[in-house]
């Protein structure tokens, strides 16, 4: 099984309720590396561990098969300071 | 905690021989990355060594923790093919690197560097006794525009 980008970003955005959600393949297509930047006012009051952990749970199956996985975890207000 | 539940129940719903032998490899897998995570303050479990990593992320790691000094046990999950699955099991976390500082999982590459960045690993550092070289410089560096 080869996640797409639209699919791990549709997963992430629909399960995480995300705000805003980009997924690269890094790994010229084969998908076994991927880095996400995931947006979601779930993160709220959790470190960053436990976001971290939140994704992995989602991703749960789907990191059995991607064996590298980069993220940044950010709250809505985080990322518009950001940006800013 | 979880494993310890998991542990105890596991055995009611697999009564196999095979499983319980499983249990038992899994068992003293688990006792085995337990004894280096609770004998070492920190320990980074990685692909290939210090002085040869095999892996950027593990890399990356090795880096933070040269700039910081800190002293460190490695344990080489590509040596051991048990040992590779069995710390993902311990710490509930799908990928090596992985690093654990007091007895205590903290995380990965992507939250090593986090921590590097925002200043916590400083501080975590700090509250098990070592002393980040980031900060000995630093203070040497206002002691010296004195």
């Amino acid at each position: 099984m080869v996640y797409s980008e639209e699919y791990l970003k549709e997963k992430l955005t629909k399960e995480l309720d995300a705000a805003h959600v980009e997924v690269v393949d890094e790994s010229d297509g084969c998908g076994g590396k991927f880095s996400a930047v995931i947006v979601s006012d779930k993160f709220i009051g959790k470190p960053l561990l436990a976001r971290h952990r939140l994704v992995n749970s989602v991703l749960q199956e789907e990191l059995k098969v991607i064996h590298a996985f980069t993220q940044k975890t950010l709250t809505v207000d985080q990322w518009k300071s950001q940006n800013q | 905690m979880n494993s310890v539940m998991r542990r105890a129940f596991f055995p009611i719903y697999n009564n196999t021989f095979k499983s319980s032998y499983r249990l038992f490899a899994d068992k003293s897998i688990n006792d085995k990355i337990d004894t280096i995570v609770k004998n070492n303050k920190v320990v980074v479990f990685m692909k290939g060594v210090p002085d040869a990593p095999r892996c950027g992320f593990s890399n990356a790691v090795v880096q933070i923790m040269r700039m910081h000094a800190v002293p460190y046990e490695s344990c080489d999950v590509l040596a051991d093919e048990n040992i590779r699955q069995g710390i993902k099991e311990y710490s509930n976390w799908p990928t090596i690197p992985q690093v654990f500082i007091n007895g205590e999982f903290v995380g990965g590459c992507d939250i090593m560097l986090q921590m590097h960045q925002s200043g916590e690993l400083v501080e975590e550092l700090k509250k098990v006794g070592i002393k980040s070289a980031l900060l000995t410089a630093e203070e040497a560096k206002k002691e010296n525009s004195k």
